[in-house]
């Protein structure tokens, strides 16, 4: 997984509450069997019109979000189905931070797994970063995940909270199953108490 | 005895493996189901990295979200080229990694969730994934059920483990009993209307009280399986005699003496007198009614009875501009009665209401009745087994004769993956669980609805109170 320790760009605005992960990715591009590609599919029914031309007033199909790094988003961000699709097609728009005042459970998950460091802030925060973003060129804002800062385009700063264990793994680029098949010992004792417990769950 | 405990602790309690300081713990994984559309990229990162699947045996796979529902009878032939080759990786990664199969023309074969339970598959008090948000249905059965990403699908297949941290606990205690006429999916429906969709986020919910016991197994399953569309990871209802039985000699359940040692302990599986929840919302059963969603989030759940909102009814500005744009999109005017919404299509199936007991119910208001003018009504068992049984009952009959399309098992309209969709504007009952924009084909309008008011707006081409409808006879 690719390291994330610090990233600057340009945030993107999109205050709309609810952004499920059919609106991210719609379903018609589950149907690949790879992780990337998916990036000019971010958004597709928002930001494309039936013919495939852009809708002009999405805020990716605007300079200068289409190089946008990070997404301010309106609360809950990310609801819907479990899809990585979701993740990965965010990162491979180049994507790698969402802010928001709240997410779903599974897609913040998910978001660890890919790279992508989901931040969740008070609605003041949001409102002066939503602020910020709509500024355009002028909005490009830093994430210090070390730090735990992010640093608007006036000098402002905010604080916010991540999870210890995902800044490590984030910082670190660490992979899950790597981490967890060094705990071999613990799982197999674990299974044979479990044998012995609950012999019915072993089929 | 210690502190009285959750039923979520509970299970939580008894599948952890190890705790770190900051509370991320690894939980063992009793059962693991797998379908088309997320396990691709797991099985990849697997052969990339030379892992195997750790325990074969507690995974089973199906394919469901893509696969036709057109008649089998001359075989099953997928025209899309990516689902047919999503479905043709599933077979070749179960194949390699020696995972069972429920292939496409298996009898068995269904939506992941249905199937589960109606194998036994699913047990109490387990711990149960899938890399499908509606995983919690099986948290009907008490066990503890939630959906994953596909990293954490191989993470499963290649350690039998998770990274978690435990989840807040949440109780829905539906006091009272329902009034006739008013299902599970119109608790559920009701439940998400008040929390919102994002009022379980963080929380497994346990359902509790009265109504939610009164409720079938199939009842339980269609509330739990919604827990997600409130934003909860699971749903939990304890064990009672309505479990057991229902467990009791399906295929993969346990027998003998193992069976015996189960339901001893799964007796067990119910909160303790006394344990606290980190929340707790009380639903009265005596004032539900039918409820239907008039927008593109299912929280946009009101009593049919009601009307289209206006944005200068909602809580906040957030709220209100959501409004605005559900109204463009769903074409619906402010203060049009609910009971006016005229519908094209009508869409009965989904692991939310695909069973045998909701094809029951619909049937019983469609039998005798014709559907509307022009109306396109597909009902679309959730299993192979399901739809045996209908028809050993007559109820694809029953459906035929008043105008619907009998179909065979799968996902279908519930996503659309497969070339059952709507065209742009046309719009849907549907006992489904999203309605979101583009859900069932891009600009498609849903409506969810329990199975009964499916079929009664099937019958009157608009949204129906079905209550009323029988109320007529015919
Ligand atoms: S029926 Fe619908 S909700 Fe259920 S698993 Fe299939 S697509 Fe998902």
């Amino acid at each position: 997984m690719e390291k994330f320790t610090t990233l600057t760009g340009i945030a993107a605005p999109m205050p709309l509450i609810n952004i499920d992960t059919d609106m991210i990715i719609p379903k018609l591009f589950l149907k690949t069997i790879k992780r990337s590609g998916l990036g000019v599919h971010l958004f597709d029914e928002m930001r494309y019109n039936q013919d495939g031309s852009e809708k002009p007033d999405f805020v990716l199909n605007k300079e200068p979000y289409r190089n946008a790094k990070i997404i301010i988003a309106g609360d809950n961000f990310g609801c819907g189905s479990s899809r990585e699709h979701a993740p990965w097609a965010i990162a491979d728009f180049g994507i790698r931070c969402v802010i928001s005042t709240s997410f779903a459970d599974i897609f913040h998950n998910n978001c660890f797994k890919n790279g992508i460091l989901p931040i969740r802030l008070p609605k003041e925060d949001i409102d002066k970063l939503m602020d910020d973003a709509s500024r355009g060129a002028n909005a490009t804002i830093t994430i210090d995940l070390e730090n735990q800062e992010i640093k608007g385009p006036d000098g402002g700063t905010i604080k916010f909270d991540v999870d210890p264990f995902r800044k490590h793994c984030l910082i670190e680029g660490l992979d899950d199953v790597g981490l967890t098949l060094q705990r071999e010992e613990q799982i197999k004792n674990f299974e044979e108490q479990r044998a012995a417990s609950m012999p019915w769950l072993v089929r | 005895m210690g502190n009285p405990r959750t039923l979520f602790d509970k299970i939580w309690d008894s599948h952890l493996i190890e705790t770190q300081d900051d509370g991320t713990s690894l939980i063992f994984i009793d059962r693991h189901m797998v379908h088309e559309v997320t396990s691709p990229q797991a099985f990849e990162g697997l052969r990339l990295a030379g892992r195997k699947v750790r325990h074969p045996e507690l995974t089973l796979a199906v394919a469901d979200h893509n696969i036709p529902t057109s008649d089998r009878s001359n075989g099953i032939v997928i025209t899309n080229e990516e689902s047919r080759i999503q479905v043709e990786a599933l077979e070749k990664n179960t194949k390699d990694f020696g995972v069972p199969y429920f292939a496409m023309d298996d009898i068995r074969q269904g939506v992941v969730h249905i199937v589960g339970p109606e194998q036994g598959f699913t047990l109490p008090g387990a711990t149960i994934v899938c890399g499908d948000s509606h995983t919690a249905t099986h948290g009907a059965f008490g066990s503890l059920a939630f959906g994953i990403g596909t990293s954490e699908v191989e993470h499963v297949l290649a350690t039998q483990t998770l990274l978690q941290k435990k989840s807040k606990n949440m109780e829905v205690r539906v006091e009272g009993a329902l009034p006739p006429g008013v299902t599970a999916k119109d608790l559920i429906l009701a439940i998400i209307g008040k929390i919102g969709t994002a009022g379980g986020t963080g929380c497994v919910i346990e359902f509790t009280g009265q109504a939610i016991m009164d409720l079938s197994m199939e009842g339980r399953m269609t509330v739990c399986n919604m827990a997600i569309e409130g934003g909860a990871r699971g749903g939990l209802i304890a064990v009672d005699e309505k479990t057991i039985n229902y467990v009791k000699g399906r295929p993969m359940s346990p027998k003998g003496a193992a069976w015996e040692a189960a339901i001893e302990y799964w007796k067990t599986l119910k909160s303790d007198e006394g344990a606290v929840y980190d929340e707790t919302v009380i639903i009265k059963a005596e004032d539900l009614v039918p409820y239907v969603t008039w927008g593109t989030s299912p929280e946009d759940a009101l009593p049919i009875t009601a009307k289209v909102p206006s944005p200068a009814e909602a809580r906040d500005a957030g709220k209100a501009s959501a409004i605005e744009r559900a109204l463009k999109y769903m074409g619906l005017e402010a203060g049009t009665p609910l009971n006016e919404i005229e519908v094209d299509h009508v869409f009965i199936g989904s692991c939310t209401n695909g069973r045998i007991e909701d094809l029951r119910a619909a049937a019983a208001v469609a039998k005798g009745r014709k559907v509307a003018d022009g109306m396109k009504a597909m009902v679309v068992p959730g299993s192979g087994l399901v739809k045996e049984i209908a028809e050993e009952e007559g109820l694809d009959q029953i459906f035929i004769e008043a105008g619907f399309d009998w179909r065979e098992a799968g996902c279908s309209m519930c996503l659309a993956m497969n070339d059952d969709r709507l065209a742009p504007g046309e719009r849907c009952a549907s006992t489904s669980n999203r309605n979101f924009e583009g859900r069932q084909g891009r600009d498609s309008r849903t409506h969810l609805v329990s199975p009964e008011m499916a079929a009664a707006a099937a019958i009157t081409g608009k949204l129906t109170d079905v209550r009323d409808l029988l109320k007529e006879g015919n």
